[in-house]
């Protein structure tokens, strides 16, 4: 078992919790369970955006020994709905090279297009382009391809399989648990504010 | 100046009972508010002239003291009243009132001590109009500037997130809202004096005019009192929009809407 990327030990955040959750270096960790059940919060209190309490660890050192900003530039969120500041595709993607945006099926002019004008799926895919382009260490991933095709679904995963390596690590959340099989080396579910492991996660254990 | 009988002012009042009756009449639903504003004119006003007779008599800093204090509670009771979204807690009291006191009171004392000189400084008959004027300006730019933020985080809340994700200081992610705000509080005083005297004539300079100020004196002070206003307005708007911006997140920077009601 490799060592633990991120972990959380009795992490409490309004009704969900204590929780002890480990996401191994290296790895993709799946989350599934009712819609309310604190998946989006637990996410975000991961994040250090929510109040909680409870540790979050990052390779063991606590979330509290780095500048807050510092910590969600490692540990980061990509919500199921992100928000945009700015009026134009480029000025979110600071940092973002043609190869990446390419695998999301984006060619260079997508940083002259209108945010407003983007439908669901691009802006989903665009979340994700301006979120690794900050070179985070830990993906929180909040339903990544809820509003994509089948086709950009799967580029969707091919590019998260190729991005995991050695000190980076994913945590999913997604109702889709054939999609969880495919990605994911271990999968949990929320409910009543607990963990359990997701029923047939023997597969993957 | 010729000096105002009652009859000339039960006269003047006779034009807005006219008006209440029209309106009346018309259905448009003004001409109970429109009495009442007139009634609250007529006693707030005298009130007030009672309340400056008496300290311009005493003449003590004390009075002054009193006098200024109170007015600036009830400018941030305003500046509280107009928030949509207001802090929680004494917060939503204290933003605005810490901003205005901070910037009012300070540019009111530099003008009356080093600009105008009076002697003794805080001579009531400066000094009680003058802060009346700061007061009463820089709480519209307050109101307006703080009501942005609040108001703004509100519904920019998915922008600013997204930015505190991505790893920007809470001080980056808030900063368009800053500008908008600061500028929101900015606008009325900058028009203003974009249009002296082209567009209307400032009230104190006609003021000064009927009481038999030679204009050129009556300009000169409005345009002291017009460059005092923009200054007190403009840093007491920076400093609620700064302060409401920073009472917006918590020690680590996360987004504490719930800190809004």
């Amino acid at each position: 078992m490799p060592e633990a990327k991120l972990e959380a030990r009795g992490l409490s955040v309004r009704h969900v919790g204590p929780i002890g959750l480990r996401v191994p270096d290296g790895r993709c960790v799946g989350l599934t369970g009712p819609s309310g059940a604190g998946k989006t919060l637990l996410l975000r209190a991961l994040a250090d955006l929510e109040p909680h309490t409870g540790e979050v660890l990052l390779d063991g050192r606590r979330a509290c020994a780095f500048r807050p900003h510092e910590w969600r530039r490692r540990v980061m969120w990509v919500p199921a709905e992100a928000g945009w500041w700015a009026e134009t595709v480029g000025e979110h993607l600071e940092g973002a090279d043609d190869a990446l945006l390419a695998r999301l099926g984006f060619g260079p002019e997508v940083r002259g297009w209108q945010v407003r004008r983007l439908s669901t799926g691009e802006r989903q895919r665009l979340a994700l382009a301006r979120a690794l382009a900050r070179r985070p260490e830990v993906l929180l991933l909040d339903e990544p391809t809820a509003g994509l095709d089948a086709a950009a679904r799967a580029a969707v995963e091919s590019l998260l399989a190729g991005w995991l390596a050695p000190g980076r690590a994913i945590l999913w959340v997604s109702h889709d648990l054939d999609q969880l099989g495919r990605v994911a080396a271990a999968a949990w579910a929320l409910e009543g504010g607990r963990l359990a492991p997701l029923t047939g996660a023997v597969a993957w254990a | 100046m010729i000096p105002l009988s009652p009859l000339d002012l039960a006269l003047a009042a006779a034009l807005v009972l006219a008006l209440a009756a029209v309106a009346w009449a018309g259905r448009l639903g003004v001409a109970r508010g429109l009495l009442v504003a007139a009634a609250r004119t007529a006693v707030q006003l005298l009130l007030v002239g009672l309340v400056l007779k008496v300290v311009f008599a005493q003449a003590g800093l004390g009075w002054v003291a009193a006098l200024a204090a109170l007015m600036l509670l009830l400018a941030g009771r305003e500046v509280m009243a107009r928030q949509g979204r207001r802090f929680r807690g004494p917060w939503g009291y204290a933003l605005g009132t810490l901003s205005m006191f901070l910037s009012a009171f300070t540019v009111t004392v530099f003008a009356l001590t080093v600009i105008i000189g009076s002697v003794p400084w805080y001579e009531p008959r400066y000094a009680i109009p003058l802060l009346g004027m700061l007061l009463g300006n820089t709480m519209n730019g307050v109101a307006l500037g703080l009501d942005r933020v609040t108001a703004g985080a509100m519904a920019a809340r998915a922008a600013i997130e997204a930015r505190l994700a991505l790893g920007a200081r809470a001080a980056e992610a808030v900063a368009p809202l800053r500008r908008e705000a600061v500028r929101a509080g900015l606008i009325p005083i900058v028009n203003a004096m974009s249009a002296a005297g082209i567009v209307s004539l400032p009230g104190m300079m006609t003021g000064q005019i009927l009481a038999g100020t030679p204009p050129m004196e009556a300009v000169r002070y409005q345009v002291l009192i017009m460059f005092l206003i923009a200054a007190g307005t403009g840093f007491g708007t920076l400093a609620a929009v700064w302060l409401a911006s920073r009472r917006l997140f918590d020690g680590r920077e996360r987004l504490r809407l719930e800190r809004l009601r």
